[in-house]
C-alpha cells in the first residue's frame, strides 16, 4: 500500500514546492494589499477589496482561464515578462505557483488585514511620542503585533495551494514532472484503470500535509499570542 | 517654557486655549470633558488644531498660519497616557529603552536607565512583560519610558485616573520626586483636586474649552468664584506652610505660614519641611470678635475679601490672611447676622481635628473628597 511510485513522489514534491513559492511570492503583495485595505482611505477601496476577493467566489476554472489569457505566451503580461525578463509562466511549475498564489491571495490578505485592524492604534501613537518615525513604528510595534495574523495567512495560503486544482489545470495543464501536483495526479489516477490505490495513497498524503500545516500554524500562532498576552 | 495658543472645534465643542507653562508641574485642571486632553494631544502632535501656535523653548512645534506642523516623533515631547499604553510584545526593559534609540546621541546620556529605574522603583519588573503588571506598576513603567526618551517636556494625561486609591498613593511620591528632581517641565492633566493640590506648581483652570484662571496653586484655589467651573468639588483654600514644631505630649504639630500658626494633629515629617494644607471651606467658622473658651486651637485674624453666593442659601466667603487666601462657607443668614462685607475684619476658626485626613475618611467621604488636607514635601 505504501510503496509510492516515482511519479507519485514527484507529484508530492512538486506540490510542496509550488505551495511554498506561492506562499512566499504572494506575501509581499498580500502585506501591501492588507495595509492599503486596513489603513488606506481612498476612492475605489471597495472595488479593490472586491477584486482581491474575486478568486474566492469565481469558479477556479475562470480564474485559470483569465491567467492563461493574461500570462500565457501570447497574453499581454506573459509576453512582456518573457521578452523583458525571460520569465515564463505558461505550462511551467512557476505557472502553477502563480495560479495557487492568486487562489490563496484572498485568504492571505484577509488574515493580515483582520490582525491589522485589531492593532491598538494608540500603541502606535505612543511609539510616535517616543520618537519613532512611521517606518520604525511599523517595524517595531505594528509588525510584531500582527505576526500571528501573518503566520495564519501564510498557512492558509499554503494549504489552499496544496488543494488547488481547477485554476492550475486550466492555466498550466497537467504535465507530469512539471505541473502535475497532488491534486492533478489524483485526478489522473482516478481516470486511469487500476489507479485507485495510487489515488488513495496520494489522498492520504494530502490529508496528512494539510493537517500538519494547520497544526503547525496553530502552534506558532499560540506561541506568538502568548508572548503578547503575558510572559 | 511652553507656549500654547490654539483654537479647535470638535463637533459642537469649541476649544480656545491660551497659556504658558514653565518649570515645575503645570496642572491643566477642570472637569471631565473640558478639553484638557485635546490640549495635550495638540502639544504632542496627535491632534491638529484648526488654528494655533505652539512653541517649546523657542522652537515652533505648530504654527497653522505658516503651515508648520512638526510630526509627533520629532517633537521630543514625552507623553504618559491614562492607560499606560505599554508595548505588550516587549519586556519592561525593552519598553523603557524604546525611546532611547531615537533620542539625539548627545542627550541620551541625560536619561540614565539605572537612575530612572531607581527613581520609580521598578528594578524588580525589568524582565517581565506588561501583561502581568498591576495598574500602578504599568503607570510607573510608562512614566519611565517617557523619561528615557529624553523629552524636552513631559505630558501626563490623568496618569492616576484608572487606579484605585491605594495605587494612587503608591505613585504620588514618585511624581513628587519627578517634579522636584527632573529638570523636565511637566504638564499634568487632572480633574482631581487632591492630585492637583499635592503636585502642581501652577494651575491652568480649564472649563468648557476655555482657560478661566492661571496661577500658583494657592492663588487659584483661594478664589471662591472659580469652584463652580472646576467641577463638583468642595471649595477649600490651600495654604503654604512649614513645620515649626512637634508637640509629642499632645500629639500635635505646629505649622507656620505667612498668616500665622496652625496647629494640626501630629504629622510624620521633620521640622522645617514645607507642606501644603488644604482647608475645606465648610471646616472654617467665622466670628466677628476673637472667640474665647472654645475647643478649636486655630483662631486666625483675617479680612473678608469677597462674598460669593452659592446654592442652598450658602455663601462662600473669601478671606485674606497675610499673603494667603482662605475660604469659609457660611449660611446667608449668618452672613447677614454678622454683617459680613468686603473689608470686614473677622476671625477664622479651624478645628484642629478637621484637618486630619483620617478623620475625614472616617466620615465616609468619597475618595475624591477625602483629602481635606494634603501634605507633601517640596
Amino acid at each position: 500500500m505504501l510503496d509510492f511510485s516515482a511519479a507519485e513522489i514527484e507529484a508530492v514534491r512538486l506540490s510542496l514546492r509550488v505551495a511554498f513559492w506561492a506562499m512566499v511570492g504572494s506575501l509581499p503583495f498580500g502585506m501591501a494589499t492588507a495595509i492599503v485595505l486596513a489603513r488606506g482611505r481612498f476612492y475605489g477601496k471597495s472595488l479593490l477589496d472586491g477584486v482581491v476577493h474575486l478568486p474566492l467566489v469565481m469558479p477556479p476554472v475562470v480564474t485559470g482561464y483569465l491567467l492563461l489569457l493574461l500570462f500565457g505566451r501570447h497574453g499581454p503580461v506573459g509576453r512582456f515578462l518573457e521578452e523583458s525578463f525571460g520569465i515564463v509562466f505558461a505550462f511551467r511549475w512557476t505557472g502553477a505557483a502563480l495560479a495557487c498564489a492568486v487562489m490563496g491571495f484572498p485568504l492571505l490578505v484577509r488574515a493580515i488585514r483582520l490582525s491589522l485592524e485589531a492593532v491598538d492604534r494608540r500603541l502606535e501613537e505612543a511609539a510616535g511620542t517616543l520618537g519613532a518615525s512611521r517606518i520604525f513604528v511599523f517595524v517595531l510595534v505594528t509588525l510584531p503585533l500582527i505576526a500571528p495574523g501573518i503566520v495564519a495567512g501564510m498557512v492558509l495560503s499554503f494549504a489552499r495551494s496544496l488543494g488547488e486544482f481547477g485554476a492550475t489545470i486550466t492555466f498550466v495543464s497537467n504535465i507530469p514532472g512539471e505541473t502535475r501536483t497532488i491534486a492533478s495526479a489524483i485526478y489522473t489516477l482516478t481516470q486511469t484503470p487500476g489507479g485507485d490505490v495510487g489515488a488513495l495513497r496520494l489522498t492520504l498524503v494530502s490529508i496528512a500535509l494539510s493537517f500538519v500545516a494547520l497544526l503547525a500554524a496553530d502552534l506558532l500562532a499560540r506561541r506568538l499570542g502568548r508572548r503578547l498576552s503575558g510572559d | 517654557m511652553l507656549e500654547v495658543d490654539i483654537e479647535h472645534r470638535l463637533g459642537d465643542f469649541a476649544l480656545d486655549i491660551h497659556f504658558q507653562a514653565g518649570r515645575g508641574l503645570t496642572a491643566l485642571f477642570g472637569r471631565s470633558g473640558a478639553g484638557k486632553t485635546s490640549v495635550v494631544n495638540a502639544v504632542a502632535g496627535l491632534l491638529r488644531p484648526r488654528r494655533g501656535r505652539i512653541v517649546m523653548d523657542g522652537s515652533v512645534l505648530l504654527e497653522t498660519e505658516r503651515g508648520i506642523q512638526i510630526p509627533t516623533h520629532l517633537r521630543r515631547v514625552g507623553y504618559v497616557f491614562q492607560e499606560g499604553r505599554l508595548f505588550p510584545h516587549l519586556t519592561v526593559r525593552q519598553n523603557l529603552l524604546f525611546g532611547r534609540w531615537f533620542a539625539p546621541a548627545r542627550e541620551r546620556r541625560a536619561a540614565n536607565l539605572d537612575v530612572v529605574v531607581d527613581l520609580l522603583g521598578i528594578a524588580a519588573l525589568l524582565d517581565r512583560r506588561p501583561g502581568r503588571l498591576s495598574g500602578g506598576e504599568k503607570q510607573r513603567v510608562a512614566i519611565g519610558r517617557a523619561l528615557l526618551a529624553s523629552p524636552r517636556l513631559l505630558l501626563m494625561d490623568e496618569p492616576l485616573a484608572s487606579l484605585d486609591a491605594r495605587r494612587k498613593d503608591e505613585i504620588l511620591p514618585y511624581l513628587e520626586r519627578l517634579r522636584d528632581e527632573a529638570t523636565v517641565p511637566i504638564v499634568y492633566v487632572s480633574h482631581s483636586i487632591a492630585e492637583v493640590t499635592r503636585l502642581a506648581t501652577r494651575i491652568v483652570l480649564i472649563s468648557a474649552g476655555r482657560v478661566h484662571a492661571v496661577g500658583p496653586v494657592q492663588e487659584v484655589m483661594g478664589r471662591a468664584e472659580l469652584y463652580p467651573l472646576a467641577g463638583r468639588f468642595e471649595a477649600g483654600a490651600v495654604l503654604g506652610v512649614r513645620i515649626t514644631a512637634h508637640d509629642p505630649r499632645w500629639n500635635l504639630t505646629q505649622l507656620t505660614g505667612d498668616f500665622g500658626n496652625l496647629t494640626v494633629p501630629r504629622l510624620d515629617a521633620p521640622v522645617g519641611a514645607a507642606l501644603r494644607v488644604r482647608i475645606r471651606a465648610r471646616d472654617v467658622i467665622l466670628a466677628v470678635t476673637r472667640p474665647t473658651g472654645i475647643s478649636a486651637l486655630n483662631v486666625l485674624a483675617a479680612e473678608v475679601e469677597r462674598l460669593v453666593p452659592i446654592e442652598e442659601g450658602a455663601l462662600e466667603v473669601q478671606l485674606r490672611l497675610g499673603g494667603e487666601c482662605l475660604l469659609a462657607r457660611v449660611t446667608r443668614r449668618s452672613g447677614a447676622a454678622l454683617g459680613l462685607a468686603a473689608g470686614r475684619e473677622v476671625f477664622a476658626v479651624i478645628k484642629t481635628v478637621a484637618i486630619d485626613r483620617r478623620s475625614l475618611s472616617r466620615q465616609g467621604e468619597t475618595a475624591e473628597l477625602d483629602d481635606g488636607m494634603e501634605t507633601f514635601d517640596s
